[in-house]
């Protein structure tokens, strides 16, 4: 009796077996991949504004500090975003026929407020607060990366659950003393020593003991953060 | 070994429960028995049924309208679609920013004002919290008289609020609410609604007369001022006053007693003995947010505090004063008033025939003396109170009692009448309904309230005699209607105008002992309504004037700044001192639930309401409607109170920002007045009612939730369960259980219509020719051959939620079986059978708990010998467990308990905060203000009478009820509210599949929402059955105005997802956060849950256990402490005070 199958289907079919192996674990890989890809969180994609407002010029080129504008970091949650008054401050006696700003002096005019495009948008059943962060030494940069250099701000990091993990795990890689959280150069200065992540790692945990950072447990608990 | 024999009690549960098992396993032990339903005690098959379906039945099916094959083919399309969806980024954002920021507001930081909800019989005053101008949530203002403590020192002041301020909020959302002002149906702007007033005023003016006002009860000063000048202005004009459920008998009973009104204010925490005359002075409404604070502070022992007051009550239908009494006594409402006159006649009051030989019919006569004997012990300590259905020769008899007992000064104080005007209300609406007949009327002004429907009878405004409305040349008259609603009497008026609600517009109104409150709008108004005040603006010569102005102009003629200037010392206290830094008050800068979401803030998201409508109505404005500009005379409560108004007011302004600051105007109280009972107040009185032979008594009261029907729009007060009856979104005809048994010709064993599950009897109720058709429901404690009905249900014209159709009907209207000469009870009802039956949503049956000991109880007396059987699981018990020699206190033990080690788990130890809950349930009245505010603070929906009926209810917390003794009259009945217990071995974790449920690491059983796949394992393995799970979508995800009424704080939870009390976790990290950015620890008090700030007894106590100076952890440490279940071993943090009665020996059988 002929055999219906070829001697080669033996080796296609042992490829087949380990192939699709394969095949499922680079699925798996891939959807990791993807999932983490900043094609998916978001990340790096430069938010068009109604109003071409540079970060880099105002806080990298003219150097003003972040709770100009950010007034309620250090007191809320929220971080606050200017009202139009705090961008007539200057700007009606600096550039103030701009064709550039007439959508602010639009706002200040018809008492209608600018619509900005969010560019950090957390998931709606998280909540963060600045305030605590700032208060313990968790820099600007740290999540939002080099603000002063980006003319259209986009979103530095994943904003992943596990990105925020990372620091609530181990805060002692991130912390640095409270005077320099506003400080956007900050990780600069800090290249400079030698070994730079044992430098890290020791300031940290001493501003971690210093400012009563809680311990990992409770930074880890579900209701630090969901509720 | 087998599983079976390590745990045989594991398998001993699913048998059926025995009655006689029960009996004999709790027989050896000191606990008393308890039922919570008739169902329970008659053992029917279907409570069993109940016991071992873990939910009720059809809980868990789908019976929508897509059947199965449609649902699988759904459920394919979906999953193949599920990949796509995980690919969309979120939907872009805006954010949008103000463009002048009120300087107040910190955006993600709530502020709290200061302002008053008018009620009948006196106003609460609140904090309001509002979070980024969209006014959230609502809670008592602690410098009020009534929900506050002023006279508590500051830091230690607590505020309470009842069901029906909380519940404000939503009907200031409600999208059912009236927008547009209509005339004869169509669409007319106010100033064709001027137009017409003032052609017809002018026309009127020659002519003299004819012109009406009809209003509810007025206590504002500025609206009586208004109404006055009005009336002098048109000499013929009238002002009539009518209510339904006010409290018009109080009035008028004190007028028979002392022959001038006279407001009656009683001093509880003063009493040690109560009498109640069908008095319900602890249930929500007016005062009794006060007394009942009163009434617990001297009910409470803890501690060193061993003294208890006694309650008596008498009444006609069980009420929440009545489950809390001592002795409670129950009578047919024509027995009430031979009762109050024997009593009379016993403590030897004025004006009362002391020949007792004439007494002795009266019901329940042999304990007469014996309770006189206690009420005379207790000269100028006792209160005798008559009830606000009560007639008004109980009134007086009441007045009588309490000068015969010395009380009057010291628990009773009699003030000047907080009404401005206080009138016979029934007579004066009869006399309105007369003028109409007589073709005296030309134009009827409706100033609020819906009197097309909850007139009597026999004063019916129905459509003929509206039509009578004329003016002398026949034209026709003019009928105007102001009210929230387009209602039923909108509809027989020519003009409707839509009516603020008190958190959209200025104001002022009084408390109960008269203290006036400036009423703050928290939000423009959102639908262009009018005030009253600028309503009736419209018939003076300055028609267009707004409310702010209105108010300010009259409290400028009053001289508000010397009224602030004289009260120094105690008024300005509390605006000088920082009150953030105690922490202690509600609503100071504590500003619980504050940390604002990323998520939906609606001022900076533009995902919730229209982005620039949020800014221009982000800030309480006192200038008119519509105006963009925030205001800045509007003083944040809590947020800035710190400074400021700290001298005495010089200038008005001043005063003025400090009385809308502080949210009283001191100095306004009523004045005292002295008035005797002179010995021949009765003279004239007739002779008690009797029976008019057989028939059925019928007693009319107020729904507990939706009170005259003016909250029947109000879907939380609607899904609120009634205390006692724990019936939702229906009334029904009160019955006792032996009327029932005779009627429906039921065994002596029966205790419920059986084989009908929740369907109750529908019967024919015959009064006076009218007739209306009323389930019926069985209702322990309930008088023989007396139906009690509840008003305000059977709407027309309510809305969507509130309105009965005959496809879906709501209720019925007990309105129609009531006349002006049987306002609150009378005799001669029949009831006659249908055969029909009617669904009746009762929540009573569900998440029943085994038979196993739940409520603890003790006598005063037990428990001072040191018996008692609370405190049975303080060994082990996890929240006291490292405190040794708390056993030893109780020096016994009844239960098998569980010692600390006994667990699988390895022991944690809590190091930072260990959160914790104490529950007094000696002290709870079952008032049912903590579920609601839980239901505002938490984004809990509402889910409709059908999904009740199949126990979807959402309610994180709930208010159990346990009766004691025999159904035909219960000896005692306890209320218990059950959040999550927040067990430490939490039993709902190991079985979760996906870790939605997890233990934080300071004891919080935590729901992870964005986890929960919704298996329900967790619920199936609660003890306490406290977990909730979204069976279908009930949030309303839709409507815009309800989106701004959510609490940003909170996540709003989706179909499939188990939710349950989180115990307010969202104020925990808003007052943790702010502690640690302090450097210091959360201080005790500083963070009120929902439930808590809202408890008018102070029952619910909420802190960390680790601080040994915590009021809660000297809770836990009390002899009355005990967990529930503790033979679990679940270590729950909330744990309950068992309760404590305070009977008289001399008393038996009753």
């Amino acid at each position: 009796m002929p055999q219906i199958f070829h001697r080669s289907t033996n080796t296609l079919a042992k490829l087949s077996i380990f192939g699709s192996l394969f095949v499922l674990l680079f699925i798996t890989w891939a959807v990791a991949e993807i999932n983490r890809s900043s094609w998916n969180t978001g990340a790096y994609d430069e938010r068009e504004q109604p109003v071409q407002f540079s970060h880099k010029h105002h806080t990298g080129d003219d150097g003003i500090d972040c709770r100009y504008c950010h007034t309620s970091v250090e007191v809320s949650s929220n971080a606050g975003l200017p009202p139009t008054k705090t961008c007539m401050n200057c700007h009606s006696q600096l550039w103030s026929d701009s064709p550039y700003l007439e959508p602010v002096r639009a706002s200040w005019r018809d008492n209608k407020p600018i619509e900005w495009t969010r560019v950090h948008d957390l998931p709606d059943y998280v909540y963060f607060n600045h305030s605590i962060h700032v208060a313990k030494g968790v820099g600007c940069s740290s999540c939002h990366g080099r603000v002063d250099e980006m003319p259209l701000v986009y979103q530095a990091a994943s904003l992943q659950m596990e990105w925020c993990l990372e620091c609530h795990r181990e805060p002692e890689r991130f912390l640095r003393d409270k005077s320099e959280v506003f400080n956007m150069d900050y990780q600069q200065e800090n290249a400079l020593a030698e070994n730079k992540t044992a430098a890290q790692l020791e300031n940290g945990r001493r501003k971690k003991a210093e400012y009563k950072v809680r311990p990992r447990a409770i930074l880890e608990s579900c209701s630090t953060c969901h509720r | 070994m087998h599983i079976k024999e390590t745990f045989p009690e594991l398998y001993k549960i699913r048998r059926p429960v025995k009655r006689e098992e029960i009996r004999a396993r709790l027989g050896d032990k000191k606990g008393k028995e308890y039922w919570r339903s008739l169902e329970e005690l008659a053992e029917s098959g279907q409570f069993e049924e109940f016991l071992h379906t873990e939910f009720p039945r059809q809980a868990g099916e789908w019976d929508d309208e897509v059947g199965r094959r449609t649902f699988l083919k759904l459920m394919g399309a979906s999953l193949a679609l599920a990949g796509l969806t995980s690919c969309s980024y979120q939907p872009p954002e805006t954010v949008v920013p103000f463009v002048r920021q009120p300087a107040e507001l910190v955006p993600g930081k709530p502020l709290f004002f200061a302002t008053a909800m008018p009620f009948p019989g006196g106003a609460a005053g609140l904090f309001v919290r509002s979070n980024e101008g969209r006014p959230t949530h609502v809670e008592g203002n602690p410098d009020h008289p009534t929900s506050g403590t002023p006279e508590r020192p500051l830091g230690e002041r607590v505020a309470a609020t009842d069901i029906f301020s909380i519940a404000s909020i939503l009907s200031l959302y409600d999208p059912d609410r009236s927008e547009t002002i209509t005339n004869r149906g169509e669409i007319r702007p106010y100033s064709a609604f001027l137009g017409e007033v003032r052609t017809r005023l002018d026309e009127m003016r020659g002519r003299g007369g004819g012109l009406r006002f009809l209003t509810e009860t007025v206590t504002s000063p500025t609206t009586a001022a208004q109404l006055r000048s009005i009336l002098a202005a048109f000499p013929g004009a009238k002002w009539h006053q009518y209510e339904p459920a006010g409290t018009n008998s109080a009035a008028i009973g004190a007028q028979l007693a002392f022959g001038q009104p006279v407001n009656t204010i009683y001093r509880f925490e003063r009493a040690d003995r109560v009498l109640s005359l069908d008095s319900d002075f602890l249930s929500c409404g007016a005062a009794n947010l006060r007394y009942a604070r009163d009434f617990a502070s001297k009910r409470r022992v803890n501690g060193n505090k061993t003294d208890m007051n006694r309650l008596y009550v008498v009444e006609t239908t069980p009420t929440n004063t009545g489950a809390f009494a001592d002795h409670r006594f129950s009578v047919k409402p024509s027995q009430l008033e031979p009762f109050a006159r024997a009593l009379a006649a016993a403590l030897g009051a004025p004006g009362v025939s002391t020949d007792m030989s004439q007494y002795a019919g009266v019901a329940h006569a042999q304990h007469i003396a014996a309770i006189a004997k206690d009420l005379q012990g207790a000269r100028g300590r006792s209160i005798v109170v008559a009830g606000e259905h009560q007639s008004a020769a109980v009134h007086a008899l009441a007045h009588a009692m309490n000068q015969a007992l010395g009380n009057v000064g010291q628990t009773v104080v009699h003030t000047e009448p907080i009404e401005a005007q206080p009138v016979d209300q029934v007579a004066s609406l009869r006399e309105l309904v007369g003028d109409i007949e007589a073709g005296r009327v030309e134009m009827l002004v409706i100033v609020g309230g819906n009197p097309v429907y909850n007139a009597p009878m026999d004063l019916a405004l129905t459509k003929e005699r509206l039509d009578k409305i004329r003016t002398p040349d026949g034209k026709d008259g003019l009928r105007i209607h102001l009210s929230l609603y387009d209602d039923e009497t909108s509809e027989l008026c020519h003009w409707h105008i839509p009516e603020t609600h008190f958190l959209e517009a200025w104001g002022d109104t009084r408390a109960h002992d008269g203290t006036v409150s400036i009423i703050q709008p928290l939000i423009a108004p959102l639908y262009r309504g009018r005030s009253v005040n600028e309503f009736l603006a419209a018939f003076t010569d300055k028609p267009e004037q707004s409310g702010y102005d209105i108010v300010r102009d009259y409290w400028r003629t009053q001289r508000l700044e010397s009224l602030v200037a004289s009260q120094p010392a105690a008024a300005a206290a509390p605006a000088a001192t920082p009150e953030g830094a105690g922490g202690n008050t509600h609503g100071g800068t504590s500003g619980q639930g504050g940390a604002g979401g990323q998520g939906g803030a609606a001022g900076q998201s533009a995902t919730g309401l229209g982005a620039t409508g949020a800014g221009a109505s982000a800030s309480p404005s006192p200038t008119p409607a519509g105006s963009p500009n925030p205001a800045p005379a509007s003083t944040p409560s809590a947020g800035t109170r710190t400074g400021g108004a700290t001298t005495a007011a010089a200038t008005f302004d001043e005063a003025w920002r400090r009385v809308v600051h502080d949210g009283v105007i001191p100095g306004t109280a009523a004045k005292e007045q002295s008035v005797t009972v002179g010995g021949d107040w009765s003279a004239n009185l007739p002779p008690a009612q009797t029976a008019s032979g057989g028939g059925f008594e019928i007693v009319f009261r107020p729904d507990p939730t939706v009170y005259d029907g003016r909250f029947a729009n109000n879907g939380w007060l609607q899904e609120l369960p009634k205390p006692l009856t724990k019936l939702t979104w229906d009334n029904a005809a009160y019955m006792s259980l032996n009327t029932a048994r005779r009627m429906f010709g039921l065994n002596e064993n029966d205790y419920t219509f059986k084989g009908r599950e929740f369907n109750a009897p529908l019967v024919d109720l015959r009064y006076r020719g009218q007739t209306v058709r009323a389930p019926v429901l069985i209702v322990p404690g309930q008088p023989d051959d007396v139906i009690t009905v509840t008003l305000g249900y059977g709407r027309t014209r309510a809305g969507r939620v509130g309105t009965s159709t005959d496809d879906k009907p709501l209720g019925y209207n007990a309105y129609r079986l009531r006349t002006s000469d049987a306002m609150w009870h009378g005799a001669g009802l029949e009831v006659a059978q249908t055969g029909e039956e009617y669904l009746l949503a009762v929540t009573q049956l569900h998440f029943n708990m085994e038979g196993r000991e739940i409520v603890q109880s003790n006598s005063l007396e037990e428990y001072l010998k040191g018996g008692g059987d609370a405190g049975h699981n303080v060994e082990g018990g996890a929240s006291v467990a490292t405190h040794k020699g708390a056993a030893e206190v109780v020096g016994k033990e009844t239960h098998k308990l569980p010692g600390p080690d006994d667990t699988l788990y390895p022991n944690y130890e809590y190091k930072g905060y260990k959160w914790g809950m104490s529950v007094d349930v000696a002290s709870c009245v079952g008032c049912q203000a903590c579920v609601i505010a839980c239901q505002s603070e938490n984004n809990i929906p509402i889910v409709g009478k059908e999904q009740v009926a199949r126990s979807r209810y959402m309610h994180w917390l709930r208010v159990d009820t346990y009766f004691k003794g025999i159904a035909e009259n219960p000896e005692g009945v306890h209320f218990m509210p059950i959040p999550c217990m927040h067990c430490e071995v939490a039993p709902c974790e190991p079985v979760c599949p996906v870790h939605a449920t997890v233990h934080s690491a300071e004891g919080t059983n935590d729901m992870v929402y964005n986890r929960c796949i919704g298996t329900r394992y967790c619920s199936n393995n609660c003890p306490y059955k406290v977990r909730r799970f979204n069976f279908l979508l009930y949030q309303d995800f839709e409507t815009p105005s309800l989106k701004m009424m959510r609490n940003p704080d909170v996540t709003v939870r989706s179909r499939g997802v188990m939710e349950k009390c989180t115990y307010c976790i969202q104020r925990i990290n808003y007052a943790r956060i702010e502690a640690e950015k302090e450097e210091r620890r959360v201080r005790d008090g500083e963070i009120v849950t929902a439930c808590q700030s809202a408890c008018p007894t102070e029952a619910i106590i909420f802190g960390d256990l680790n601080d040994e100076h915590s009021r809660v952890a000297q809770l836990q440490h009390e002899r009355r402490n005990y967990s529930l279940l503790a033979e679990l071993n679940t270590r729950p943090r909330t744990t309950y005070l068992s309760a404590l009665r305070n009977p008289n020996a001399e008393i038996h059988g009753a």
